[in-house]
């Protein structure tokens, strides 16, 4: 992977060194919170309900064991420990004291770390597929131009005051399993008639209060021009943005309001304008970079034992199949590491996991951790032959769930448990429907099912494109949940459809098994998924299945 | 007096520990609800936020909230408001483990 050059280096130590200044300068009185508050947040510090947050970044989700116990020492060391794993390839700490924020920045750094840009109305960490590099399906590793989107984003001072925050993410598969259609800016690999590697780039995506589907702005952006025409999007942005209304501030209602012919024209205007300063200078970059991420050497070797392993032991062999992804080598898998065991809270990892998981991945991952944006960790690099003794090292750490896909394998966003934009809870609602269903021993029958959730409109939990989504508001004073159905977070993205009213806490849950229960009745075969029926059938059965009562009422 | 006032605390975040702290009667910051003033007039109220405001070296975020009198002391009236005197619901953190 990549590693911090001297310029990095230097960087990165001189907002540390200057956010230090500026914490002591808070604390003496020197600054006022209004002075100081931009300043936090340029470094990915929060303060919630009932502490402040860090949120530090995890470039395009990519993390190597040093890095993972460095965040398991800091959990231990000035939190509580234990970290939270977010819907954007990051990772929160919950409980942190503000005098001790610089030298959590400082530890961070000294594992080529940090929380830059994490906040903001900036260029957010740039995400990435977590199967970069390994999966099967790829065109090319897509974490070279992840990471020159990194060092050009970083402190770019044409993109510091942006009318919003903007988030880019990148995949070099068409299967899409970074969301790209519901970011500012996606980035699909794509060949051309010639066979050329570039990009589809799509614009104005985003869930939030206003949820859209990104378009497609140009079909294919040669690699070599990538860098400029991004610039030239931001750019235009830059300008249009509404700053007189936050709400209305995401290149989404941009490209709303001015249509994307119109976006289109600008952004071309504008990468002919500044193409020619690209020297080429950010392809020798890329070089280097596409040098630090070559490949690691795979190993030939046997996978005798996997399947022995597979036969004797049906736990394993069940945690397999729901677990494990295709890998692009022979021989080789790549392991979800479920961070959702039924009742837990989604996302979150102990620092003891944290050292497991960087213990697992030196030892039988080629020395690879990658967050991913469903809250999981995944070992992207696993011979077939080292996993049966992986699983049991994960089995002792309660890391060996076999639900990845499943319907307790739930995004959260933290909620009102924690943030201070929620209007509800979401972790505990994400505990009791996985606990439920795992009660009810049905969830490998139901089958690849996705509920994500999300405690305020801000939807970091992607409710939108769950396959459901679950939306908790305050409705006078209670908690109140939403139910979406047939989103679709992937290359079909859809954005889901309200269902109706919402349910009180007491009845979300209730409501949920319904729908599913219902589901099974519903679907034609054993393998057509909760979305393929869905999508066959229309929202009318499953609505009639969340509100049986009122189409008594309706008959009657 | 305003008919419509409802009784209030004031309220906001440590500046260093980051916890939820209430403006008491005798002017402290307080970790517990139950010690905050509970004001029903709105002069008071208004004249008490200017007050807790210019204190930025104390404290963050301060703000006037809707809260009622309870057995031992002011208690909250919104879900939100319950949840900052007790810490989050999936762990055993913050003020519902200390003393």
């Amino acid at each position: 992977m990549y590693r911090y050059n001297d310029f990095d280096e230097r960087f990165v130590r001189e907002r540390v060194a200057q956010f230090r200044a500026q914490v002591a300068r808070r604390v003496d009185g020197s600054l006022t919170e209004d002075e100081f508050r931009p300043l936090r947040l340029m470094n990915g510090l929060y303060l919630q309900l009932h502490a402040y947050m860090l949120r530090v970044a995890v470039p395009y989700g990519t993390l190597n064991p040093t890095q993972m116990r460095q965040l398991a020492m800091i959990a231990d060391r000035w939190d509580k420990g234990y970290g939270h794993f977010t819907t954007r390839q990051n990772i929160q700490f919950n409980w942190p004291e503000l005098k001790d924020v610089p030298d959590i920045l400082s530890a961070l750094a000294d594992v080529e770390m940090h929380a830059i840009q994490t906040s903001g109305n900036t260029i957010r960490n740039v995400t990435a597929d977590h199967f970069a590099g390994a999966a099967a399906d790829e065109i090319a590793d897509p974490r070279p131009i992840a990471e020159l989107l990194r060092q050009w984003s970083t402190d770019h001072p044409e993109f510091q005051f942006l009318p919003r925050k903007f988030k880019i993410a990148v995949t070099g598969s068409p299967s899409d399993r970074a969301v790209t259609r519901a970011h500012d800016i996606g980035l699909r690999m794509v060949r051309n008639d010639a066979g050329d590697a570039g990009f589809e780039v799509i614009v104005g995506g985003g869930l939030g209060r206003t949820p859209m589907i990104g378009k497609v702005i140009a079909d294919f952006v040669r690699q070599a021009d990538l860098l400029p025409y991004v610039e030239a999007v931001v750019s235009v942005w830059n300008l249009l943005g509404r700053r007189d209304n936050k709400y209305k501030a995401r290149l989404k209602i941009t490209v709303h309001e001015h249509g994307i012919e119109e976006i289109q024209r600008l952004v071309d205007e504008r990468f002919r304008t500044i193409q020619g300063d690209f020297s080429g200078i950010d392809q020798e970059f890329l070089a280097e970079i596409e040098h630090a991420f070559r490949a690691p050497a795979f190993f030939v070797k046997s996978t005798d034992a996997y399947e022995a392993a597979r036969l004797a032991n049906p736990a394993f062999r069940s945690w397999a199949d729901t677990n494990l992804a295709q890998h692009r080598a022979p021989g080789y898998a790549i392991v979800s590491i479920s961070l959702k065991k039924h009742g837990a809270t989604p996302g979150d990892a102990s620092s003891a996991q944290m050292r497991i998981m960087a213990d697992l991945a030196e030892r039988y991952g080629h020395s690879e951790l990658r967050v991913s944006h469903e809250q999981n960790i995944v070992l992207p690099h696993v011979h077939r032959s080292d996993l049966p003794a992986l699983y049991q090292t994960l089995q002792v750490a309660n890391l060996a769930t076999a639900n990845i896909g499943l319907i307790s394998d739930i995004i959260a966003c933290p909620g009102m448990d924690y943030c201070a934009l929620a209007t509800a809870r979401s972790i505990p609602i994400a505990q009791e429907i996985a606990t439920r269903f795992d009660e009810l021993k049905l969830e490998h029958d139901i089958g690849p099912l996705k509920i994500k959730i999300s405690g305020c409109i801000n939807a970091c939990g992607h409710h939108h494109v769950g396959h459901i989504g679950i939306l908790g508001l305050d409705r006078a004073g209670v908690e109140n949940y939403q139910i979406t159905l047939g989103g679709d977070h992937t290359e079909t993205a859809v954005i889901g459809e309200r269902a109706g009213p919402g349910f009180s806490a007491d009845d979300i849950v209730p409501a949920i098994e319904r729908l599913v229960l219902g589901y099974l009745d519903l679907r034609q075969a054993a393998d057509e998924t909760f979305l393929e029926t869905y999508r066959r059938l229309g929202a009318t059965p499953f609505k009639t299945l969340l509100y049986p009562s009122e189409e008594t009422a309706n008959a009657a | 007096m305003n008919r419509a006032f409802h009784p209030k605390v004031i309220t906001g975040n440590a500046l260093i520990a980051g916890d939820a702290v209430w403006l008491t009667p005798d002017d402290r910051w307080s970790r517990d609800m139950a010690d905050a003033e509970l004001i029903d007039d709105e002069a008071h109220a208004d004249i008490r936020l200017i007050e807790a405001q210019r204190r930025s070296g104390e404290v963050v975020g301060v703000y006037l909230v809707d809260a009622k009198a309870g057995r031992n002391g002011p208690a909250p009236v919104h879900f939100r408001e319950t949840f900052r005197t007790r810490g989050p619901s999936n762990y055993p953190h913050g003020k519902q483990v200390e003393a």
